[in-house]
């Protein structure tokens, strides 16, 4: 329950790293606002089902338009409401089971398309909100409610299959680096194409990592995190595989490739070479 | 010998012999010529091959069926005419190719060897004229109007063709001559005073939407619906415009309800399996009251079913397609000219109400060829959803009733939520919500009453009354019963949910209510004894449209039946 919308009852855990990802997309939308002065109700978030589908009703500021429809298909409403009109900023909100799941087989047609939206994953490696199941970036052989014997498939790298599938722009991120992340989701915003930044975003009920991801010298753990090097050609898409491909949690950029056109100038570049009908026309192509 | 006012031929052979072009042809020439016509395709689910028949029927009034039985049978293989002489009328004629096989001389059967004479003109493709030229001889028709749809047709290919045509169409028609089978002539045509176009159900629909101002359409490639797809992808574009072939019909389905909530008029159209992938997406649109427009064109059977046979069994899918409370707008066309009137009508809906409106179409009038009277663009009424146009803080569903819609981009940022929700959009599970939000869903239908309706005979107790496709089968029917002194009434309307309330009234009333219906389960009749109509089927599920003449015997059996129970009638 917030002040803004009082019947409203869902509250994410304590600590849950959506928290983080909600102040990121807040300050990157806020940003966007201010460097471009477009106003707010030019940005539309079309969020999944889930945790952090959420994000849409716990957004504070100034409200974007939102869509919040259905389990797996954040994607394909994104293209409607951005073909529909091209001039709108769409941002895809999405866990890791809504997006990489039940919505799998929408990510590579899009980045064929290179559709211009951001998406912002919030991976945590379960189904938090239906108490803990296992999703597919969780690793084999871990335990949850619905793996009690251990998950028998392998865990997703969902980098090296964006970077796979087509993805013009991939970023990975942890929740809990707001200022990097908020960052990441600008650029991602600003990628004129199909980008997508991927986030550590750990659920405290079910999957705590953040000892993992950030490490804990004195108990001898490792961080998985480690900073993408300055040295990285983010257009190289070899280097971006090999960073994929080098496991823990690389930070930052991984692949920017502007040089594809996105969709909707695909769809301009197409109507050019079509010889359009009046509708007067149209009928009487069909005159007997 | 008499003149005829009808005339029906069926192409028979296996699919990818061209001879469906024949009867389409055939079709477009007479109706040149200012007759009425009507075509008929049936064809298994492959690319070439297969059983496949196509029959036109010639008239000097408007066509409402295909024709019973046939008047010319052409053949082009002996499985095609065991399979199909029985249907040959007594005097009819059935053509076979001489020299791809050989019939006993039954006094019924003409054999030409459309093949040979064909490549003899020069164009190895001019058997189909042939053939066209021989039923012109049967019928006397004149040979110039056949010249005229050859010259017309075929200018674009070049002179030779045309020549070449020309030679085969009086070739086949000197085949009749020698043959001395007649038919009779075909009294002149009544050329109607209206301008004409022939086209199919589903170019008809794409033309209404076009006229109605569609700006997004996606699709995904199904039989009977694929066709809408690429009307849409070849004219749906410029500025502003949208065509595309999606990656599945759930992505059709959740795309379009995108552009519509972005501000568009959008549609997908789709055919049974398809329309239950969409089943999710439409309860969305519903919950979220994003107008949408699916046009579902039905083929016979659940699951794969019959890709490429026309049934009626999707209705009571398209009224409630998805979970939960939902009753969908459905209109469902009987004719081709309906077709076009249908989808103008589905967009003016979806947009007055704000949400998902059923174009239920079914195969046998997307294939169907039809004259009919070319739409009149400046009388159509063109409706535009109401937009928000306040400021920030709107609360779009508050309210038991239809509100002003924003569109992203302008203020009025809310939450198109598929969760239920508060007026803003967001998330809420309180019960006096549920109740207001589902009241207020329904009470919108309320807006769609101004369906209008056909009825004749009104006075009688007992009625007839089909839906869709078979309005036309049923007419005649209906005619041919009022003719001969059956007391029973008519009743027809595409507007199926919500029915007009006149209508409903009407047939509340009688007796009885007969349903002609091409489905097991007797659907929409059993709709109709749900809002307490006395209404019973008359099913049929072959994945053939009723003929005429079945419908005549089976409605004086069910009124004869009803009579010895006591029933007025």
């Amino acid at each position: 329950m917030t002040d803004k919308n009082p019947e409203y009852d869902f509250k994410w855990c304590p600590g849950c790293g959506d928290f983080g990802v909600r102040r990121a997309l807040e300050q990157a939308v806020e940003r966007r606002m201010v460097e471009t002065e477009i106003p707010i109700e030019n940005t539309v978030v079309v969020a999944g089902i889930g945790c952090s589908g959420n994000m849409v009703h716990l957004l504070e500021g100034p409200q974007p338009y939102g869509f919040h429809g259905l389990h797996g298909r954040t994607l394909p409403v994104s293209m409607g409401v951005k073909m529909g009109n091209p001039d709108l900023n769409v941002v895809v909100v999405a866990g890791d089971g809504d997006f990489l799941s039940i919505g799998m087989e929408h990510i590579a047609p899009q980045a064929q398309r290179n559709l211009n939206v951001a998406c912002v994953i919030m991976d945590n490696a379960v189904y938090g909100l239906t108490k803990g199941q296992s999703s597919p970036t969780a690793e084999y052989g871990m335990v949850t409610s619905s793996t009690p014997y251990g998950k028998p498939e392998d865990g997703l790298n969902a980098l090296r299959m964006y970077l796979t599938s087509g993805v013009s722009f991939v970023a990975s991120a942890i929740s809990s680096k707001i200022k990097d992340l908020s960052g990441l989701i600008y650029e991602a915003m600003e990628h004129p194409g199909f980008a997508v930044v991927h986030v550590q975003s750990p659920c405290t009920t079910y999957h705590n990592t953040y000892e993992q991801l950030k490490g804990n010298a004195r108990k001898g753990i490792a961080p998985l995190a480690w900073d993408i090097p300055d040295d990285h050609d983010p257009e190289d898409l070899g280097a971006a595989f090999e960073i994929a491909n080098s496991g823990g949690v690389p930070l930052g950029v991984l692949l920017r490739d502007e040089g594809r056109a996105p969709f909707e100038a695909r769809i301009e570049e197409m109507a050019r070479s079509a010889k359009s009908k009046t509708l007067e026309q149209m009928v009487e192509s069909y005159a007997v | 010998m008499e003149k005829k006012n009808d005339f029906v031929v069926r192409f028979a052979g296996e699919g990818g012999q061209g001879f469906l072009t024949a009867a389409v042809g055939f079709a477009t020439a007479n109706n040149q010529a200012g007759y009425h016509t009507q075509t008929f395709a049936t064809f298994p689910s492959q690319i070439m091959g297969g059983p496949t028949w196509m029959q036109a029927r010639i008239s000097t009034s408007p066509v409402l069926s295909r024709g019973d039985d046939l008047d010319v049978l052409v053949t082009f293989n002996r499985e095609n005419y065991d399979l199909h002489k029985d249907e040959v009328k007594d005097g009819g004629v059935i053509i076979y190719d001489s020299e791809a096989f050989q019939l006993e001389d039954d006094s019924k059967s003409l054999g030409v060897p459309f093949d040979r004479l064909g490549k003899s003109t020069g164009n190895p493709r001019a058997a189909n004229m042939v053939v066209m030229g021989t039923l012109a001889g049967l019928v006397d028709m004149p040979q110039e109007t056949l010249q005229e749809f050859n010259r017309k047709r075929f200018s674009r290919y070049g002179d030779k063709v045309v020549q070449a045509n020309g030679k085969a169409l009086d070739l086949g028609r000197e085949a009749a001559k020698a043959s001395g089978f007649r038919l009779g002539q075909l009294n002149d045509p009544v050329r109607p005073e209206y301008d004409q176009i022939m086209l199919n159900g589903n170019d008809a629909i794409c033309l209404g939407a076009a006229a109605v101002g569609v700006e997004f359409f996606i699709g995904y490639p199904i039989s009977p619906a694929t066709t809408i797809l690429v009307w849409m992808e070849n004219n749906l574009v410029g500025s502003g415009k949208f065509a595309y072939q999606a990656s599945s019909e759930i992505e059709s389905i959740t795309s379009a309800i995108g552009a519509g909530y972005a501000g568009k008029k959008a549609m997908t159209a789709t055919a049974g399996p398809g329309f239950s992938l969409m089943s999710e997406g439409i309860g969305l649109a519903w919950m979220a009251e994003i107008p949408v427009v699916i046009a579902a064109v039905q083929r016979g059977g659940p699951a794969t079913g019959l890709p490429t046979k026309t049934e009626q069994s999707d209705l009571l899918m398209a009224l409630n397609p998805a979970h939960g409370d939902v009753r969908l707008p459905v209109i469902a066309p009987g004719t081709v000219e309906e077709c076009f009137y249908a989808a103008v009508q589905a967009f003016n809906w979806a947009e007055r109400y704000q949400g998902p409106v059923i174009l239920l179409s079914e195969h046998a009038l997307s294939e169907r060829q039809q004259n009919i009277r070319k739409p009149d663009l400046s009388s159509l009424t063109v409706e535009n959803r109401r937009v928000y146009t306040g400021g920030n803080g709107y609360q779009r569903y508050d309210g038991f009733e239809l509100s002003p819609m924003p569109i992203p981009g302008t203020p009025g940022s809310y939450v198109a939520n598929a969760s239920e929700h508060d007026g803003m959009g967001d998330t809420t599970h309180l019960p006096q919500r549920h109740i207001q939000m589902t009241e207020r869903r329904f009470s919108k239908l309320k807006l769609l009453e101004d369906g209008v309706y056909e009825s004749d005979g009104t006075d009688s107790a007992v009625a007839l009354m089909p839906w869709g496709g078979s309005k036309g089968p049923a007419f005649d029917a209906y005619r041919q019963l009022a003719q001969s002194g059956v007391d029973i009434g008519w009743y027809y309307t595409m507007y199926l949910n919500p029915l007009p309330p006149a209508l409903l009234e009407e047939l509340r009333a009688k007796e009885l209510v007969l349903v002609p219906e091409l489905n097991y389960l007797g659907q929409f009749s059993s709709v109709l004894r749900s809002l307490g109509v006395r209404a019973e089927s008359i099913t049929q599920y072959t994945g053939l449209p009723f003929k005429v003449g079945d419908l005549v015997r089976i409605v004086s059996e069910r009124i004869g039946v009803r009579k010895g129970e006591g029933v007025a009638v």
